[in-house]
């Protein structure tokens, strides 16, 4: 029998956790999707927007779907500065959605790319008051340090443009981060098929969120299952340790094996 | 510098009064298949050559509305608080050259009519009053904004153009939203129908949208009343606002809305056809022009229409709407509508019909941040 079960945990903040994908909740066509997406996915942590928690409405209210042992983690959308996000992870945990917090601060909503600085100070306030702060960010190492050094618990940089879908296109800045950052490092945004999930995995990223490649697909339970099979490989792969890719063969050291002829 | 000197007047003097007429079909395909599309892709696809790639356009705004968007359409209701106006604007009902009912609720009433309206589901309400600085001034609407604060987690407004301090003011006092409708983007034809009022004052309306930007407004709509003019070059001037609101201030969410003449009780004829197919063809081309504003539609449009709409790049629609002062709860209709709705679906009826194609109701999409 081929080992499929994975057995390391990651750890972030005060839970461990076995599921590497993390799911974003915008975007379904009715929240009702959400636990059955869960199910097939296996994933564990489900990314809510505040502004949109609306418990008046309890048949859209993402919270009404989602079981006791999920973890939440409330993101600041919406946010345009530091102090809008921090206001709004206060009011979050005020209304019971625990203490974790993704900080998204978003000044362009053309692209909607996140502005590290502003995301770096809400880290700073948020992580002294006690919160598990993961900030979505733009690939920078230098800034990816100053939120570690602020209290981030993990650094989630894009992988290309919120919703986009259009995969690893930071891939050489994230391998970077990857390498020097003692941290979880989680992609977040712009991963728009399994494959993508998988090679953000091989390299060793901490986990993946996916929302939009997801809820829009045609038939979303499945590609969520399709992605957490995804993740899963492509962290099994990264443990396995990928062998260095070489040029040319290496069996017989065609160019140095005359060293130890005649020994 | 403004809307009007840095894009409005150059980009029109560039462009020419010809180019709509000489775009030919590989114009239209180029447009369609840019990731980014400039001012004159989006004039293309205003063309009249475009209304033979309608089915290619809609798929592509289908495609990105819901790649942008999910599947999700944000629903609000209008509250009229007052009808008291001192414009004379040849196409409304609310114009004081109509001899009609004039109203403006008391606190208490707009209480009554905020229970009613939360009692249906919403959160986002967009408040409306004439033009009248006499008897609704910026200090009624911050009343009636403490009042509907405890019962709605975003308030807009759609009232007269204010100064940057007034808005600023109301944003202090919990407003996020502006709508403001330059109705004609023609000056020519701007001055024809504001036959008298401040309104007559073509900039001061036209630059509102920036002044509550710099003020701090979190969601600018803007719009023109189609029927009034050509509605292709009307649509690209709205387009090129909504384009410039976005590109200098960036962290304000920029919607548009297509909002066509409906009957009214002064009985103006408007003098511009806009049929249905115009109206898609607007929505699509502005969508594939700005992939991330929203579009808001109201319930001018007949509900068969609505429906269809939605999945060609709607992003906001209003539900259950009424046009008179006083018409949502027991206080009972003080006045006349300002137009007649088409779409006189409750709330319910309009959930089902987006659960029937897919899409998911949200009635909060923001709540206001109090200092805490």
């Amino acid at each position: 029998m081929p080992q499929t079960e994975l057995t390391d945990k990651l750890v972030i903040g005060d839970k461990e956790l076995k599921s590497r994908l993390f799911l974003g909740t915008g975007k379904f066509a009715t929240n009702k999707l959400i636990p059955q997406v869960m199910e097939a996915s296996g994933c564990q942590v489900v990314t809510v927007a505040v502004r949109r928690v609306d418990p008046d409405f309890a048949e859209e209210d993402v919270l009404t779907y989602l079981s006791p042992d999920c973890i939440l983690m409330p993101n600041t959308s919406g946010a345009r500065n530091a102090r809008e996000a921090v206001r709004i992870a206060r009011l979050a945990r005020a209304a019971g959605l625990g203490n974790w917090v993704k900080i998204e601060v978003i000044t362009d909503n053309k692209y909607l790319l996140p502005d590290n600085y502003e995301t770096l100070k809400a880290t700073e306030i948020l992580a002294g008051e006690g919160f598990v702060v993961l900030p979505y960010m733009s690939p920078d190492l230098m800034v990816a340090k100053q939120l570690v050094e602020a209290g981030a618990a993990a650094v989630m940089p894009l992988g290309a443009p919120i919703g986009s879908n259009r995969g690893l296109r930071t891939k050489e800045l994230i391998r970077i981060m990857i390498e020097e950052i003692d941290r979880p490092i989680i992609v977040d945004a712009g991963i728009g098929r399994p494959s993508e999930a998988a090679e953000a995995m091989e390299m060793g990223a901490a986990a993946v969120l996916v929302n939009t490649a997801i809820a829009t697909a045609a038939d979303p339970v499945r590609m969520a299952a399709a992605f957490g099979q995804a993740v899963q490989a492509g962290r099994q792969a990264y443990l396995a340790g990928l062998g260095p890719t070489r040029l040319y063969a290496s069996a017989s050291s065609p160019l140095t094996g005359f060293l130890r002829e005649g020994e | 510098m403004s809307f009007y000197d840095e894009v409005y007047q150059p980009i029109r003097r560039e462009i020419g009064e010809d180019f709509m007429h000489s775009v030919t079909a590989a114009d239209v395909r180029r447009a369609i298949g840019k990731t980014w599309l400039n001012e004159r892709d989006y004039l293309v696809l205003l063309s009249p050559r475009a209304e033979d790639f309608l089915e290619e356009m809609a798929w592509k705004a289908h495609r990105l509305t819901v790649q942008h968007f999910g599947r999700v359409i944000q629903l609000y209701t209008p509250l009229y608080l007052a009808n008291y106006c001192v414009n004379k604007c040849a196409y409304c009902g609310f114009g004081a050259h109509n001899k009609i009912k004039r109203d403006r609720l008391t606190l208490a009433e707009v209480e009554d009519e905020a229970r009613a309206i939360a009692g249906m589901g919403f959160k986002h309400i967009l408040i409306l009053t004439g033009e009248s600085r006499h008897h609704s001034p910026v200090s009624y609407m911050r009343d009636c904004v403490q009042v509907l604060k405890k019962y709605f987690s975003s308030i807009s407004i759609e009232v007269y153009p204010l100064t940057e301090e007034e808005y600023r003011e109301l944003i202090f006092a919990g407003v996020d939203g502006l709508t403001i409708y330059q109705e004609v983007y023609d000056e020519a034809v701007y001055d024809r129908v504001h036959l008298a009022g401040p309104k007559k004052d073509y900039h001061f309306r036209l630059n509102a949208p920036e002044r509550a930007c710099r003020a701090g407004m979190r969601t600018v709509n803007v719009g023109a009343l189609l029927g009034l003019h050509d509605w292709r070059s009307e649509a690209f001037a709205t387009g090129l606002h909504a384009a410039y609101l976005q590109k200098k201030f960036p962290a304000v969410e920029v919607s548009l809305s297509p909002p066509r003449l409906r009957p009214e009780v002064g009985g103006f004829d408007p003098p511009v056809r806009v049929t249905d197919q115009n109206l898609v063809q607007y929505i699509l081309a502005f969508r594939l022009f700005m992939p991330r504003a929203g579009i808001t539609l109201s319930t001018r449009e007949p509900a068969r229409l609505r429906d269809h709409l939605v999945k060609l790049g709607v992003t906001r629609m209003s539900a259950a709407s009424c046009t008179s002062v006083g018409g949502h709860s027991e206080t009972g209709q003080k006045t006349e509508d300002q137009f007649a709705i088409a779409d006189g679906r409750g709330v319910g009826e309009i959930m089902a019909m987006l659960y029937e194609q897919g899409y998911q109701p949200v009635f909060k999409d923001w709540q206001l941040l109090e200092a805490n």
